[in-house]
């Protein structure tokens, strides 16, 4: 039967008709015509990663999709691609971020910069020089009739290479009693005088980019302009051609000895520099410590709270035939059928310390109220009442979905033995729900660990760290200050490597939990023998 | 059989003092919970419906009640203006982007799993056990580098990039080959290999019987799921505040988000009309599902 039935797979994965293996290889051709495009354009740009990850994603879609064998794997070609793309790559990727500098004028990688920096200019001292008369289209494109001091004549249009020419030359007019050509195609002269007052014409570079462009200088002379830094390869460095100085990479920037930078820098790897930073810089060590400590703190009480709350309701509610149940388990399942966000932010209403009803109702009853927002401690309590409003009602779904399926015999043997209410709890309750549920509670406390949300749309993780060199505050966790250094910053620069450094930590946190988790679990022995 | 006759004994045997007591003070205890889960809502309630509009002087009981709040949301009160709001476009967009973002997921991972639970072939459990693997890391802490590389993408093809729901669709489809694959995986191994094989003897190809005999099998729980994502995505915050930067682009929630921005308290009760009318169809669904919900949470942890 087996045999019979994989045979008949076999034949059923490679019995493709004719027809449509054509459309299948037409398909696969545009396909590939498209990521071939695709993957040329982001290797001009620069973009050198990501066209590797799309070329390996591309070769992986042909094997499966030419390859018989492969057959199975069509079935997820699509997904494996979107998660090669977007959840394996960002990983990679921000291993490879977390070791350089990539950040505020550090954005570009050296491929790019270079050519970027060739092409400053400078005016040098006896530069060739030229008198110039000036044409301008009807659509405002300008060119220039250039002639330098032996006689020789030129064209100079922006964007193209400065071309010897002649009056007479085809397009161009016959010369007038100066020998300048009346007319070019395409172009109108202009009068000396409006071309003086132009104020476009000085910020024109007429020629190609870089050097050897002409700009206008002076009413009547044009001068050619020469490239300023010229790099070395062998030494990795730029010299001025200006003054002679010598410009070294440090650390993604062409430095002198005295400090002079050229910009733009660019990304360069810097080892492990951005961990030392934040372990050696007391500015960067001071809140991230906090922040540390508070990242556990805030998902372990949360956690533990929101569990406790849950349990006890699906304890004291759990009698078949206790009255109201149905309608009480769907009231207090509320808070959870809202869309965080928005519950998040109407507390972020209700706690306001000025207007706020929470407040209001607290003043008359103590003539004092908590500065929920302003202090440290009173917004960590905030936060963590808020966490425990939106997560009690899950906690009471899973406790009481687990709690039935405790077997009762278990509870009558512990009776008659004589154990008391608390002893049946501690002894037979926890220990089996604890199975049940734990699995669950780990992963609690990994959303919270990076709960992103509540913290940022709370009160944006302040109050401020005061001193802390980047917008840190006594509420944020790690994930909010990596949003924090890299879109956020205020002024300070986008600090992408610093971000990725600590996202790694991050990586490496959660990753260490989760598979605690599945050891925990021995889900992994279970799925090996599953599948 | 022992559950039948224990319950029998608790119907018919009679209520003892101390068991009335102990009722008594649960129920009591039960208010107390429902006005700390409920108050809330019924506040944004009152907000939403107070003409004030001012998150001070509110009160339980709206001063000047009206529907002036909603007008004032949707820019019906010429005296009201408040920066770039606009309500319906976040609305929409944030239908538009999880209704795609489920539809496509749930596509991927259901055909994924027909081939992890019916076809035989190498790499299969190494394929399986890398997903459950990578599912360790959660792509949202790569934010950096999504960003970057949404960047990326629109620098060659602008409408990839960001600011646009495609971008944002993409990274949500990123993270799609995780846990749901396992769990489908696990519906479709509970249905009969006989049904297949039923298709097989009549010639049928293998997407014909995943098409016509499997998958109107799966339905009412890739309704389920799909309902579940579709909230999950709708309420997703982070990679939609990252990768959107145009206000008209801005999902609801990140469009909610704004109001918070300057005098939040001036401008309570519009937030309470936008916050209710985005959250009301989410909250009444999930009540209304909360049985499925219910056995979906602890299918994967409790074992029968």
């Amino acid at each position: 039967m087996t045999a019979t039935a994989g045979q008949s797979k076999r034949t059923r994965a490679t019995g493709e008709s004719f027809f449509s293996r054509i459309i299948r290889w037409i398909l696969i051709a545009f396909f590939d015509a498209g990521a071939i495009w695709f993957i040329i354009q982001a290797l001009t740009l620069g973009f050198d990663q990501i066209a590797i990850v799309l070329g390996i994603i591309v070769l992986m879609l042909n094997a499966i999709f030419l390859w018989p064998k492969a057959y199975p794997y069509r079935w997820m070609a699509l997904g494996l691609s979107f998660m090669i793309m977007f959840t394996i790559y960002p990983m990679v990727f921000t291993l490879y971020v977390a070791f350089t500098n990539y950040g505020d004028g550090h954005l570009l990688t050296k491929n790019q910069a270079l050519p970027l920096i060739e092409k400053i200019t400078y005016l040098p001292e006896g530069a060739p020089s030229y008198t110039w008369t000036a044409f301008k289209s009807a659509d405002g494109n300008y060119a220039l009739w250039l002639v330098d001091a032996e006689g020789n004549t030129f064209l100079g249009k922006p964007g193209e290479p400065i071309a010897a020419a002649r009056p007479g030359d085809p397009g161009i007019g016959e010369a007038d009693a100066k020998g300048i050509p009346a007319s070019i195609a395409g172009y109108e002269r202009i009068n000396a005088l409006v071309a003086v007052t132009d104020q476009n014409l000085p910020e024109i570079l007429f020629g190609a980019e870089g050097a050897g462009g002409v700009k206008i200088t002076s009413p009547t002379t044009a001068s050619a302009l020469e490239q300023r830094f010229i790099y070395d390869p062998d030494n990795d460095l730029f010299v001025d051609q200006s003054n002679g100085d010598i410009y070294n990479n440090v650390h993604g920037t062409f430095t002198t000895k005295d400090g002079k930078t050229i910009k733009p820098g660019f990304r360069e790897v810097v080892g492990f520099e951005n961990f030392i930073n934040f372990l050696t810089s007391p500015a960067l060590r001071g809140p991230l410590v906090t922040i540390l400590i508070w990242n556990f703190i805030f998902p372990a009480v949360s956690v533990l709270s929101t569990f406790a709350l849950g349990l006890a309701i699906a304890i004291m509610y759990n009698d078949k035939d206790f009255p109201f149940k149905k309608v009480i388990r769907t009231l207090l399942l509320i808070p959870y059928t809202i869309p965080s966000v928005i519950t998040i932010l109407i507390w972020r209403g209700m706690f306001s310390p000025e207007f706020g009803i929470i407040n209001r109702m607290i003043e008359p009853l103590f003539g004092w109220a908590p500065p929920w927002t302003t202090e440290a401690f009173w917004a960590r309590a905030a936060i963590l009442i808020v966490n425990l409003w939106l997560g009690f009602p899950y906690m009471m779904l899973i406790t009481s979905g687990a709690l039935q399926s405790i077997p009762g015999d278990l509870y009558e043997a512990a009776t008659v033995d004589g154990a008391s209410g608390w002893k049946r709890f501690t002894k037979i309750t926890l220990p089996l729900l604890l199975v049940a549920v734990g699995p669950l509670l780990i992963a609690s406390f990994i959303f919270n660990f990076n709960n992103f949300g509540l913290i940022y749309l709370f009160i944006g993780g302040g109050p401020p760290i005061a001193g802390a060199s980047t917008q840190a505050g006594y509420t944020d966790i790690l994930i909010s200050y990596v949003y924090n250094l890299a879109f956020a910053s205020g002024g300070r620069g986008v600090q992408y490597g610093f971000a990725s450094a600590i996202s790694l930590v991050l990586f490496i946190l959660v990753g260490s939990i989760t598979l605690v988790q599945y050891k925990f679990t021995n889900m992994w022995e279970e799925v090996s023998e599953n599948v | 059989m022992s559950n039948q006759s224990q319950s029998f004994k608790r119907l018919t045997g009679s209520l003892t003092f101390q068991k009335r007591f102990s009722m008594t003070v649960r129920l009591i205890i039960a208010l107390f919970l429902i006005a700390f889960a409920v108050f809330p809502v019924i506040w944004i309630v009152s907000a939403s419906f107070d003409n004030s509009n001012s998150l001070a002087t509110q009160n339980l009981i709206p001063v000047q009640a009206g529907i002036k709040n909603y007008q004032r949301l949707f820019n019906l009160d010429p005296q009201f203006r408040f920066g770039d709001l606009n309500y319906w476009r976040w609305l929409w967009n944030s239908i538009k982007v999880s209704g795609i973002t489920t539809i496509l997921n749930l596509s991927l991972t259901t055909m994924a799993a027909y081939a992890f639970s019916r076809l035989r072939f190498t790499g299969r459990v190494t394929v399986l056990k890398a997903i459950l693997l990578i599912q360790v890391f959660p792509n949202l802490l790569a934010l950096v580098a999504i960003y970057v590389i949404i960047f990326q993408f629109g620098e060659i093809i602008p409408a990839l990039g960001l600011n646009t729901h495609a971008g944002l669709i993409m990274v949500y489809l990123g993270g799609s080959m995780g846990m749901n694959i396992w769990l489908m995986k696990g519906f479709l191994d509970t249905i009969p290999r006989a049904i297949d094989e039923s298709g097989m003897v009549d010639g049928a190809s293998h997407f014909q019987i995943f098409w016509t005999l499997l998958l109107p099998l799966l339905r009412p729980i890739l309704v389920v799921i799909g309902i579940l994502g579709f909230i999950g995505t709708y309420g997703d915050f982070l990679l939609a505040r990252i990768l959107l930067t145009d206000v008209d682009k801005y999902t609801l929630m990140v469009g909610l988000q704004i109001f918070t921005a300057g005098m939040f308290d001036k401008k309570w009760g519009v937030f309470a009309a936008g916050a209710l009318i985005g959250a009301l169809p989410i909250m009444i669904t999930y009540l209304s599902l909360q049985d499925q919900i219910a056995g979906g949470l602890t299918a994967g942890a409790v074992k029968e």
